[in-house]
């Protein structure tokens, strides 16, 4: 090899090889500056974690054993969070099929997806429990706000990722069907809806275990189920009762989960 | 330096007692002082009673291109992995200059494994990762965590991967990301970064497999020179029997686990060739 | 399913086994009855469905206009603070997560019983909705952003943790092997074999918490844990429906601020 190895400067070396990225840098300070200052605005102290710390062991302390003795109480609400659930879900998947092939860009004029996708990203952007406690309002408490929240909130998801779907169909089907002469729900019906089906379960599934988990919290405002128990259990500091009905909230949702993955298999 | 090849040839040749005859298995171990590295009866099984590798013993001289090469499915890559511990073996000895690697544990392995570089048929580059940086990872077993944590390899460490980098001919490519480059300059990359390990012996897993056959002649051509440069000896497995044949200065040949032929790349004859890949038309192996 | 005996006795093609396809009524037929059984015992008084839209044009009209008058005094304030929760919410969950992520991925810890405690963990965490979280450490750390902060935490650790560990174990083993080879020790194999490799998931994950983080942290102050729904709260109970008006307004436009950011980020960063 050649053997001019010039005494080579290391500093210029090392500059080389790793140049130094000063905008990473910057950002990266802003960064920690930003999460100090943002620590200090919500008053974030060492001795309020270590005072909460204390009273969270208490807490611990009295939420054992748990307390199954209103146990029908606690049945009551878990049924009525499970019947939000399924209404819930069957009428929010049912308006996503309409709402989603309306939001179709591939299928629909302007004028038909504008509305259906405006109607999506409002559905989306508001939490569940947000809309419950409107409907709450408005329509008085109960479980029918609950059922309200979580269909709008399944057309959100539900709706959006069909629509999705079926702009990435093949267009060569469609036309195929087109051909034929079909009417245009013949055309949905034999052209689109089977590229989209297995999809479309699929996000009916996930839905359908999104709203299990979220049937148990509506009742915090006052939207039926087993939240309000809850609610009311943490309000009256019955920690043990509170410790019983996390447990059952608990085992529900894992349940639902198991089912939605064997309703997913038994599907595919 | 291509006098210290030539010794490096000539000294292998000295070592070697050609058999003839194709059938012996196992090779009459080398004079102990001039071995690199020695395996001793070495087996694996992956699964109970499925030996991949059985009683493999092998001197490794200090100097030379020792080519394996076998039918995929022979135990070579398992072989190579068993020197350097990527793989464990059943039973045997590793030595490495007089020490047996498969007793050490923790920070002695690592320490016997930077002595070995490693080439590999993927490269296995750390893709987004500059190219000078993956040639820096082959200092891993020498430079302290924070540097490594903090990028602060030392001076020294840098000015030799340049240095490296410009033998391999890839000088400009300094701070490219890896999966930027072409198939045979990420191959030069990973010679580079076994060599930073500054290593006592090269061991390279069909290092050309994924390479068209002009590249594939380049790596094996830099990876011989580099090597006599260093004056350190290289492993290479090889199903490619016409390379194994232009480069190496003794082969080895691999079936169903077991060493079937070790000479000199001119003994190697159709017969051996039938005897490693088995019924099929040996020609078509050297063509 | 398994395969009858008739089927394979008769080659005409069917696209489902019977066996298939009576489980698929069977499902059919359960998924019929539960809901009809949900319908008929849901507390629903019929009164109240039926007057529904009446109910909901009305709150409407007595939202309108909004008093944006209302948004510089109060509503901004409240608006950057449930930032700062999903925020510091975020940075504190992937603290947490990362060492929990790692013991959940095979490739990190060849340990079953760590793998399997680790999952328990984010299974924990995923389980327990952030309201729910939000409630146990108000009671905790009391009223205010703090418990709110801890809460998101506590809920993203699952998230994060889960998605991370699937990141590592998807991650290439060869320049792990490589580095291995060269004498590397595991943690720096961790910096230089996993990290790059898992770095623009790990990016790609954090912003979409976040983003999912803004839209629940707007949730938290129902319950007493900061945020801009604290004043959501307060201005229903007094029935101030301008006023509720601009509130959803500013989570409305946040939120989807938020996902163009995330959006545009992600785009950068791939």
């Amino acid at each position: 090899m050649s053997a001019d190895t010039a005494p080579q400067d290391a500093a210029g070396l090392r500059a080389r090889a790793f140049r130094p990225d000063w905008r990473m840098r910057a950002i990266w300070a802003g960064f920690a500056v930003y999460v100090v200052y943002a620590a200090g605005q919500l008053n974030f102290t060492w001795d309020r974690f270590v005072i909460g710390l204390d009273r969270g062991a208490v807490f611990l302390g009295r939420m054992f054993p748990p307390e199954f003795a209103r146990w029908q109480l606690l049945a009551e609400g878990l049924l009525e969070s499970l019947q939000i659930a399924v209404i819930a879900s069957a009428v929010g998947i049912l308006l996503s099929l309409p709402i989603g092939l309306m939001a179709a860009r591939n299928l629909m004029p302007v004028f038909v997806t504008v509305p259906a996708r405006a109607l999506i990203a409002l559905a989306r952007s508001f939490h569940p429990i947000i809309v419950a406690i409107i409907f709450v309002k408005a329509i008085g408490f109960g479980p029918l706000a609950g059922i309200f929240a979580l269909i709008l909130g399944s057309i959100g998801f539900v709706a959006k990722l069909f629509a999705e779907a079926i702009e990435e169909i093949s267009l060569k089907q469609v036309e195929a069907v087109r051909a034929t002469g079909a009417s245009f729900m013949g055309v949905v019906i034999m052209g689109v809806l089977p590229q989209v089906l297995a999809r479309f379960i699929g996000f009916s599934t996930y839905q359908l275990d999104s709203n299990l988990r979220n049937s148990t919290m509506v009742g915090i405002v006052g939207g039926g189920g087993i939240g309000g128990t809850l609610f009311a259990a943490f309000q009256r500091f019955d920690y043990d009762f509170v410790a019983a009905i996390l447990i059952c909230i608990i085992a529900m949702i894992m349940a639902g989960e198991l089912i939605a993955t064997w309703l997913r298999k038994t599907f595919q | 330096m291509s006098d210290s090849l030539r010794d490096a040839k000539a000294k292998s040749d000295d070592a070697r007692k050609p058999d003839r005859g194709g059938n012996p298995p196992v090779r009459p171990a080398a004079n102990g002082q001039d071995a690199v590295l020695s395996l001793r009866g070495l087996n694996k099984e992956y699964e109970r009673g499925k030996p991949v590798l059985t009683d493999i013993s092998l001197d490794f001289p200090a100097r030379g291109v020792v080519a394996i090469i076998g039918p995929s499915g022979t135990g070579k890559s398992t072989l190579i992995r068993c020197i350097n511990r990527l793989v464990e073996p059943t039973s045997g000895e590793v030595l490495l200059g007089g020490r047996d690697l498969t007793k050490l544990r923790g920070a002695r392995l690592r320490a016997a494994r930077r002595e070995i570089g490693m080439v590999f048929q993927e490269y296995n580059l750390v893709e987004r990762l500059s190219v000078i940086e993956n040639l820096l990872c082959g200092r891993l077993g020498y430079v302290p965590l924070w540097r490594v944590w903090t990028r602060r390899y030392p001076d020294a460490d840098i000015a030799r991967a340049f240095e490296l980098l410009d033998r391999v001919g890839l000088g400009e490519f300094a701070t490219r990301r890896a999966d930027a480059l072409s198939g045979g300059q990420r191959q030069r990359v990973g010679i580079a970064r076994a060599v930073m390990q500054s290593p006592k012996l090269l061991l390279a897993d069909e290092p050309t497999s994924s390479l068209d056959p002009r590249t594939s002649v380049e790596i094996m051509t830099l990876m011989r020179d580099i090597a006599a440069e260093r004056d350190i000896p290289v492993i290479i497995n090889i199903h490619d029997v016409a390379l194994a044949k232009r480069f190496a200065t003794r082969i080895v040949g691999m079936s169903e686990g077991r060493v079937v032929y070790d000479g000199p790349p001119e003994d190697l004859a159709d017969s051996h060739l039938q005897q490693i890949y088995g019924r099929g038309d040996a020609g078509e192996w050297i063509g | 399913m398994t395969l009858s005996a008739d089927t394979r006795e008769t080659p005409r093609w069917e696209r489902f086994t019977p066996s298939q396809r009576l489980a698929r009524f069977a499902v059919y037929l359960g998924m019929v009855m539960v809901v009809v059984w949900s319908v008929r015992n849901v507390r629903i008084i019929p009164e109240f469905l039926y007057d529904a839209h009446n109910q909901m044009a009305d709150l409407f009209t007595r939202m309108w206009p909004p008093d944006l008058a209302y948004y510089p005094s109060t509503v901004h304030g409240a608006l950057i603070e449930t930032l700062h929760i999903a925020t510091l919410g975020t940075i504190l969950a992937i603290v947490m997560a990362v060492p929990v992520g790692l013991m959940a991925a095979r490739n990190i810890v060849p340990f079953r019983l760590v793998n399997e405690f680790a999952k328990l963990i984010l299974v924990a965490s995923r389980s327990v909705n952030s309201l729910v979280w939000a409630l146990l450490f108000v009671a905790v750390f009391g009223p205010g952003a703090l418990a709110g902060t801890i809460a998101i935490a506590f809920r993203s650790i699952g998230f994060v943790g889960k998605l991370l560990a699937e990141a590592i174990e998807e991650a290439n083993a060869g320049p792990i092997e490589a580095l291995t080879a060269a004498g590397a020790s595991w943690p720096k194999v961790l910096i230089k074999g996993y990290w790059p490799q898992v770095q623009p998931a790990f990016w790609s994950i954090a912003l979409f918490r976040w983003d999912i983080n803004v839209r629940e942290s707007a949730v938290l102050g129902l319950v007493g844990a900061g945020g801009i729904g604290l004043i959501l709260d307060s201005a229903m109970n007094f029935f101030q429906w301008t006023r509720v008006a601009t509130i959803l307004i500013a989570i409305f436009t946040v939120v989807i601020l938020a996902e163009i950011v995330v959006t545009r980020i992600r785009k950068r960063l791939i």
